[in-house]
């Protein structure tokens, strides 16, 4: 059983905009039924202003394909064309009050309508065609690598079953999994090499008194405060090139988490405000 | 409370108060063990005994020993599986249908990446299997045939006679799941050569987690669930005592069923399913027209989805299910329903209503009357099916 939320139950039992708009503007088709859902979405927008005036939509789907429509004509009535361009699969899913994560997919499907139809107004065929570069990668629902890298762009999508719950690609025979895989690790491996690395400071190497007062420093001002807030408190005992030897007191003293404070607090600030390579260590007496 | 109206039987059944009541004492004050040594524990072992009787004597068995509870229909086609497999260490081929339920499917799947070879009978499009095709797969290899009595999505029968008898003059060990068939339609395993049978309680009035698997005397058996000496050692683990009385009660409740109320339930489905397809244009059966179980129909309502049919039902308090994919969160609609190839216009819109002798002339009324105005509204609401399928 589905746990959908009061919205979806509500849209899907008096769904708003039921139908078709007589000589439209704009159709926008996707899906189809051997997938198991299809919308067609119809507007009527003013020449003008290219407002939407009017939005009816057609679906054949689960609960959460109809809310989803409903909720796409409820939402873009009004705006102008350029304005609803901009809703994303996520805006659908936030006004319904959250989608479960297998259905997010119906979201997308409200969205490709829209982009679909907008395409159209602006002199595209109402079907939504493939065009050369794309290639179908889940052959059971006609998913293309392009539908899926912009799913994982837009949703932040790691996972294959991610990609499946909100494409539906890979979630038929299975055979296209490791192409989506694939497709994910290339996309992130990407990703991460666009990623602008702020610059770091070039370190001057520290001359051993430097280094020592830093340490000192980094201990008073991130690390005593916080511990003293718990009643415990920490020396500096040595240190001896990376290794950095310190003894807790007060209420750190015999408290189980004193591991866990050490490596995720005292080695962590150290490692942030001093050096990477430093480890630090525990002297109990 | 909302009206509730229980067409799901197949997904699982009312526990029918005659049972509650006959396990009540084991959940209370009858709590000892059945293998102590003293008197508390050890007069409950009769009880059990007793339980096996009514098993045997529904299923037509020639001997209560051939029983063998279990904690349901799962555990026990598990078991008749790979006690088979390990009691025929040599043969690695199995052989099964495209349309069983995944207690056997997703076990032969299992079986397949550890080195067995699974051939998967294929079924037409009233969800019958070829016998031709099932001799034609069995070699020196295969070690069991396993082919369910009746489907749990369609109701369709299967000729497990014939089957069975193929599979005994080859010398093949023959497993029948019976757990949809069991309770709903006479059984005389005496005159029935298979092998092992797994049946569940759940599916015939007593409670969930308890079951039971046949074993034909003669029959080599290896336990699956290893453990003490319960079942004179094939199934260790200490016995669900209330459950097994409740199944005994079940099954002889069932059997005081089997005839008039067989009847009645027939007719009601047979009503229900006159009037849908009369009243409701577009809309087929899915499944063999004769050979099914009495209490269950499986219909196709073309351009329209399970999930949304199913959810405007629960609305008016009517449970039924659905081989959607929408339904099961896979994405891809019912495997049976694919086997038998459904048109695609119609897969994703099959609704099955599964009866029981609870069931009464007004709830099917009440469907007949409610069921016509949503598929109409959903079919509203579809871009297909109006001139316009594409």
């Amino acid at each position: 059983m589905w746990f959908y939320s009061e919205k979806v139950k509500e849209l899907f039992k008096n769904p708003k905009n039921v139908g078709e708009i007589e000589n439209p503007d704009a159709v926008g088709e996707v899906g189809n039924i051997i997938c198991g859902d299809a919308l067609r979405l119809t507007l009527r927008i003013d020449k003008k202003t290219n407002k939407i005036l009017d939005a009816k939509f057609q679906t054949f789907g689960c609960a959460s394909a109809i809310a989803s429509s409903s909720a796409l004509t409820e939402m873009i009535k009004g705006k102008t064309i350029d304005e609803a361009a901009r809703i994303t699969n996520k805006d659908i899913a936030e006004y319904l009050g959250g989608l479960p994560n297998e259905k997010m997919h119906c979201s997308v499907m409200g969205m490709e309508a829209l982009e679909a139809a907008i395409a159209n107004y602006r002199g595209a065929p109402f079907k939504k065609e493939t065009v050369g570069e794309e290639k179908i990668v889940c052959k059971c629902f006609s998913v293309t690598d392009k539908k899926i890298i912009r799913a994982i762009k837009e949703n932040n999508l790691r996972t294959v079953e991610e990609v499946t719950n909100f494409t539906k690609a890979g979630g038929g025979c299975g055979k296209c999994k490791p192409e989506i895989e694939k497709l994910l690790k290339e996309f992130w491996e990407k990703e991460e090499t666009k990623k602008v690395h702020p610059k770091e400071p070039i370190k001057k190497k520290l001359t051993n008194l430097q280094r020592i007062s830093l340490i000192q420093e980094t201990i008073e001002r991130e690390i005593r405060p916080q511990l003293k807030a718990d009643g415990g408190d920490i020396e500096l005992l040595d240190i001896e090139g990376n290794k950095v030897y310190v003894k807790f007191l007060g209420t750190c003293l015999g408290c189980p988490a004193t591991g866990v404070t050490l490596k995720a607090l005292v080695e962590s600030k150290l490692k942030e405000f001093v050096d990477t390579d430093i480890r630090v260590e525990e002297v109990k007496e | 409370m909302k009206k509730v109206i229980y067409v799901d039987n197949n997904a699982t059944t009312k526990v029918a108060p005659e049972v509650f009541e006959a396990m009540k004492p084991f959940l209370t004050d009858e709590y000892g063990n059945p293998s102590s040594m003293h008197t508390f524990g050890g007069k409950v072992a009769k009880y059990i005994e007793q339980a096996r009787e009514a098993i045997a004597d529904l299923l037509g068995a020639s001997d209560p020993s051939e029983i063998i509870f279990t904690s349901g229909g799962t555990e026990s086609d598990n078991t008749a599986i790979m006690s088979t497999l390990r009691s025929y260490p040599d043969k690695k081929h199995i052989i099964t249908t495209k349309v069983e339920h995944s207690a056997v499917l997703n076990l032969c799947h299992y079986l397949e990446t550890i080195g067995y070879r699974v051939t998967y009978l294929g079924v037409n499009s009233e969800g019958l299997i070829d016998i031709n095709e099932l001799k034609s797969a069995i070699d020196q290899d295969t070690a069991v045939i396993s082919i369910m009595y009746a489907n749990n999505e369609t109701g369709v029968i299967f000729p497990i006679e014939e089957i069975a008898e193929i599979a005994r003059i080859r010398g093949v060990v023959f497993h029948t799941d019976a757990v949809q068939a069991v309770g709903k339609i006479p059984f005389k395993l005496t005159e029935l050569p298979v092998d092992l049978l797994s049946l569940s309680g759940h599916k015939l009035h007593a409670p969930k987690g308890i079951g039971a698997l046949y074993v034909r005397k003669g029959t080599r058996f290896t336990p699956l669930v290893i453990g003490g000496h319960q079942e004179h050692g094939r199934r260790g683990g200490t016995e669900n005592v209330a459950g097994i009385v409740g199944l005994g009660v079940a099954c002889q409740l069932a059997k005081q069923a089997m005839g008039e109320e067989r009847t009645r339930i027939k007719a009601l489905r047979d009503k229900l399913e006159r009037a849908i397809l009369e009243k409701i244009p577009h809309t087929r059966i899915n499944g063999h027209p004769q050979y099914r179980l009495p209490n269950t129909t499986n219909i196709g309502f073309e351009f329209i989805e399970g999930e949304a049919i199913l959810l405007m039902l629960d609305e008016k308090g009517i449970c039924a299910s659905s081989g959607s994919a929408c339904t099961s969160g896979s994405l891809t609609p019912s495997h049976v329903l694919k086997a038998m190839g459904v048109p695609f216009t119609f897969i994703q819109g099959s609704i099955r209503f599964s009866l029981s002798r609870y069931n009464s002339e007004e709830d099917i009324d009440y469907i007949i009357k409610n069921l016509p105005p949503i598929i109409a509204r959903l079919r509203e609401i579809s871009p297909y099916g109006k001139e316009r399928v594409s």
